[in-house]
């Protein structure tokens, strides 16, 4: 994205920040749109689908994770498989009593 | 005696370390993660046996209020975002006008979610109130679940309010600038974590009725 190098430290286009916030105002007015319609099982997902991306763009761009070094994705990650271990084993406790 | 002095605050100046600072700020923040996120978990724990009562415990909520928090909230995170890219440009003024900004956007937040919850208490509804107490099993846990989390996020924003304020005076002493912005970093860092928390908040209190 013809960033300058140096070092560490990117400084970021106001314009990248815009355009995210955009992105992200559109992804709210889409599931506050979509929660309108009925669709019971597949609500839920839609809407924790829709959060996820919102949630990826933050991370990204404005928690500057695309900019930093590869070791902030790499602990964001590790978190993440935590967590999902901790769900998965909560369910499986929960689902086989 | 001078030479000593010189020497201590070179001293002191190599043991600043932003790159610490910020490794510092994640592995605070992923706590943070996991205590929201257990939470979650305990949302998707009840939601699987009570569905229908936490869709209609969702209906009574106002979209459209959570939906003008959504909006502020993610504004916000732009104001903070651009707050941190004039300071880096060396723009200070720049700088503490967007701060100052987030701040507004912090308060109009606290202020539709207190007129949100003192519509809720006028009903009656409350956590253990009678009225409450009448309702479906679910839509007591959904409730229950609504002002927990709700409310441990407004703590948080209410935190990261005091914390931009903090770093605001900072700047404005001239002890956070261009060339040692780490503080101010932090600070936006906790932001978007209270932005992300409020992203998932969102739609599975608001939108699953």
């Amino acid at each position: 994205m013809g960033m300058p190098k140096d070092k560490d430290h990117h400084i970021v286009p106001y314009s990248i920040y815009f355009n995210v916030w955009l992105a992200l105002l559109a992804l709210t007015v889409i599931t506050v749109s979509v929660s309108y319609i009925d669709m019971r099982n597949v609500a839920i997902l839609t809407a924790v689908l829709i959060a996820t991306v919102k949630c990826t763009l933050v991370l990204l761009y404005f928690m500057h994770i695309r900019f930093g070094k590869p070791l902030y994705a790499f602990m964001i990650l590790a978190v993440l498989v935590t967590y999902a271990i901790f769900i998965g084993l909560t369910f499986a406790d929960y689902g086989y009593r | 005696m001078s030479h000593g002095t010189a020497a201590a605050a070179e001293h002191h100046h190599k043991h600043h370390d932003p790159e610490a600072n910020k490794i510092g700020m994640w592995l605070f923040l992923f706590t943070e993660v996991l205590l929201f996120g257990t939470l979650f978990i305990a949302y998707a724990m009840y939601l699987t046996v009570h569905r229908w009562d936490f869709m209609a415990g969702s209906a009574q909520l106002d979209k459209l209020m959570g939906g003008a928090n959504t909006i502020i909230l993610l504004t916000s995170s732009l104001t903070m975002a651009l707050a941190i890219g004039a300071l880096e440009r060396g723009k200070k003024k720049q700088s503490l006008i967007l701060l100052t900004t987030t701040l507004l956007f912090a308060c109009g937040f606290l202020g539709i979610k207190s007129v949100e919850w003192s519509h809720k208490f006028h009903l009656g509804i409350w956590p253990k109130s009678e009225t409450l107490a009448a309702f479906p099993q679910g839509e007591q846990i959904f409730y229950g679940l609504y002002f927990t989390m709700t409310g441990l996020h407004a703590l948080h924003v209410i935190i990261g309010a005091v914390a931009i304020l903090i770093t605001m005076a900072l700047i404005g002493r001239g002890k956070v600038h261009q060339g040692r912005i780490d503080l101010l970093e932090n600070t936006g860092l906790y932001w978007h974590l209270v932005d992300l928390v409020w992203i998932f908040l969102f739609p599975l209190f608001y939108l699953i009725g």
